[in-house]
């Protein structure tokens, strides 16, 4: 099995190098080969468990309560305009960049 | 009350204090009686923080100001006679990835870098709500990603029983310290075995608490269906001490359990007599001899405190590496997905070589065509591993079985081969799977190193473990086998 990696590093946006490509290509292929061995189980009857604490619908109230003010909420932000977030504009002048 | 007067004239004399005897239920009772004073500590302990520090790179932020301010206010306390949990004045050491209120918390990624967050972990808050002292942030594999401590954007740590070898990982910094009595007990997160296999490499007690018994809140979040949040100690008593502050229901993380909460110091000295505790034949076929040797001794030492021994078998062991690095790489690339620089950290082209290597192998099993091959397949293998132990535990009362199938490696040894490194996780992962609850105790040393052993137990059983662990504990007293530095 081979993971097409530049396919998969842009659904991630990852920017990778094509050394780093080729590097990950192999390992992951090792990585890959050794967890095919799953397919030695038959588990066609067999549910899939995604929680193992068994609680269902956890849920509390709806009710307001502080929360970060957004001056902190801004703190670690690298950009921010009159009080929000600032982004590179993802438009240009002809519809998406 | 020998040992008592000899630790409190060392802290008069404050030239030299020998730190590497104290406990937390020790100094507990020290601060109680109002035989030494928490800023004292505090300072001892920031000196050699600061001063080993150089040495092993435990930590990545030393947090004097904030020690002392802490400090002091349980010396205020004890001045005004309040009575202050057993924790008031005890340094800790919070691992990275644990967010802190004004203190930089970095997940060990360059990421993260110069990122301070604005609220705390709910461990963070409760561990201040009992008057911890928090000596820094320590170091540790990035995004918690490794069984080394080699994967750190803030350089490795070393071993303090050998610096050419590893402490483990991922909890690296958070072993290194505790062993070098940089703090008297440290934070980790355990999703595949990142308190368990340093604990054991580093001659410590480390506890993975059953998924949903601590907070995941306010920890930065590695894989968010096996993550589970506990400590490292040099004793089982100090890790109960501990674990009564930090369990518990916390609305802010929806699968902590409202399972009710116990004392678990409570008993602890009840022993082993008539507990069945069973060996998984499968962690022990192939086991490197000399650890094999070292764990049976331990059996025979459990033996003859009375427990009875059964051989056990959790037939679907073997796949739990390949179960976990499909689910773990999958939830890794969810939960860093979020950091896209722009409301806090550095661009993703600051992600180091491993966290890109398992957000690409995670998106992989995440993505259209490959789900049901892979996601899905591990899903129900999960089950089938859970399964084991719940089945197991209609037979035993609890598990015995290796941390780790090696001694702590050299520095350098697996890094570059990222499957043999996964590997290293053989023992520990499938715990995480089933979300059981596991204590790593030491177990004993071959040529100077050390060797853990887990105790696994049934779901929220935490206190049975720290009987077990207790009883062995007091029969060998590794604990006082401390590092030469």
């Amino acid at each position: 099995m081979k993971i097409d990696i530049g396919h998969v590093a842009k659904l991630a946006n990852l920017k990778l190098t094509s050394s780093e490509e080729k590097t990950y290509e192999k390992q992951l292929g090792e990585v890959l080969n050794y967890v095919s061995k799953l397919n030695e189980l038959n588990t066609d009857k067999v549910e899939t468990i995604s929680n193992i604490t068994g609680m269902v619908n956890v849920s509390r109230g709806d009710e307001a309560k502080p929360s970060l003010s957004q001056e902190d909420a801004l703190k670690n932000a690298p950009k921010v305009h009159n009080g929000f977030f600032e982004v590179d504009a993802i438009f240009g002048e002809n519809g998406p960049e | 009350m020998k040992s008592k007067g000899n630790i409190c004239a060392r802290f008069r004399r404050m030239k030299n204090p020998n730190l590497s005897d104290l406990t937390i239920k020790e100094v507990g009772e020290l601060i109680a009686g109002k035989q030494i004073k928490a800023t004292d500590l505090a300072k001892a302990y920031l000196d050699r923080a600061e001063k080993l520090n150089r040495k092993l790179n435990a930590y990545i932020t030393i947090c004097g100001e904030m020690a002392l301010a802490q400090a002091e206010k349980v010396d205020d306390l004890m001045a005004d006679n309040q009575k202050l949990s057993p924790l008031a004045g005890i340094p800790f050491g919070l691992k990275d990835n644990f967010l802190t209120n004004g203190i930089r918390t970095t997940a060990a990624s360059k990421v993260l870098e110069d990122y301070i967050p604005v609220y705390d972990a709910t461990t963070v808050s409760r561990l201040k709500d009992a008057n911890a002292v928090f000596i820094g942030k320590t170091n540790h594999d990035a995004w918690a990603h490794g069984a080394s401590g080699e994967n750190s954007d803030f350089g490795n740590t070393l071993n303090p029983y050998d610096t050419g070898r590893v402490p483990g990982g991922s909890s690296s910094g958070s072993a290194a310290a505790l062993a070098a009595d940089m703090c008297i007990a440290a934070t980790g997160t355990d999703t595949g075995g990142s308190i368990r296999q340093p604990s054991g490499f580093c001659n410590l007690v480390g506890l993975k608490p059953t998924y949903g018994r601590v907070s995941r809140y306010g920890i930065i979040a590695m894989a968010s269906s096996l993550d589970t949040v506990g400590h490292l100690t040099k004793t089982v008593y100090d890790s109960a001490l501990i674990l009564n502050t930090t369990a518990g229901l916390d609305e802010m993380d929806a699968t902590t359990s409202p399972e009710a909460l116990v004392d678990y110091t409570d008993g602890i000295e009840s022993g082993v007599r008539g507990l069945k505790i069973g060996l998984p034949k499968e962690y022990f076929a192939g086991l490197n001899p000399d650890i094999k040797k070292v764990i049976m001794d331990a059996t025979k030492k459990l033996e003859s405190l009375g427990a009875q021994i059964v051989d056990i078998s959790l037939p679907h062991t073997e796949y739990g590496v390949a179960t976990y690095y499909i689910i773990q790489p999958s939830e890794v690339s969810s939960n860093l997905a979020r950091y896209d620089g722009i409301r806090f950290g550095n661009p993703r082209t600051a992600f180091g070589s491993e966290a890109k290597r398992r957000i690409i192998l995670g998106t992989f099993t995440l993505s259209s065509g490959y789900y049901d091959a892979y996601y899905l397949k591990a899903m129900k293998v999960r089950r089938l591993i859970r399964e084991d132990f719940i089945k197991s535990f209609t037979k035993v009362d609890c598990l015995l079985a290796p941390v780790s199938p090696t001694l702590p490696f050299k520095i350098g040894e697996k890094v570059n081969d990222p499957l043999q490194m996964y590997l290293a996780d053989a023992y520990t992962v499938n715990i995480n799977l089933a979300g059981v609850p596991s204590l790593v105790i030491p177990a004993g040393f071959i040529d100077g190193l050390p060797v853990g052993m887990q105790i696994i137990g049934p779901d929220f059983t935490e206190k049975q473990l720290y009987q077990v662990g207790y009883a062995y504990e007091q029969e060998t007293q590794l604990y006082k086998e401390r590092p030469k530095l």
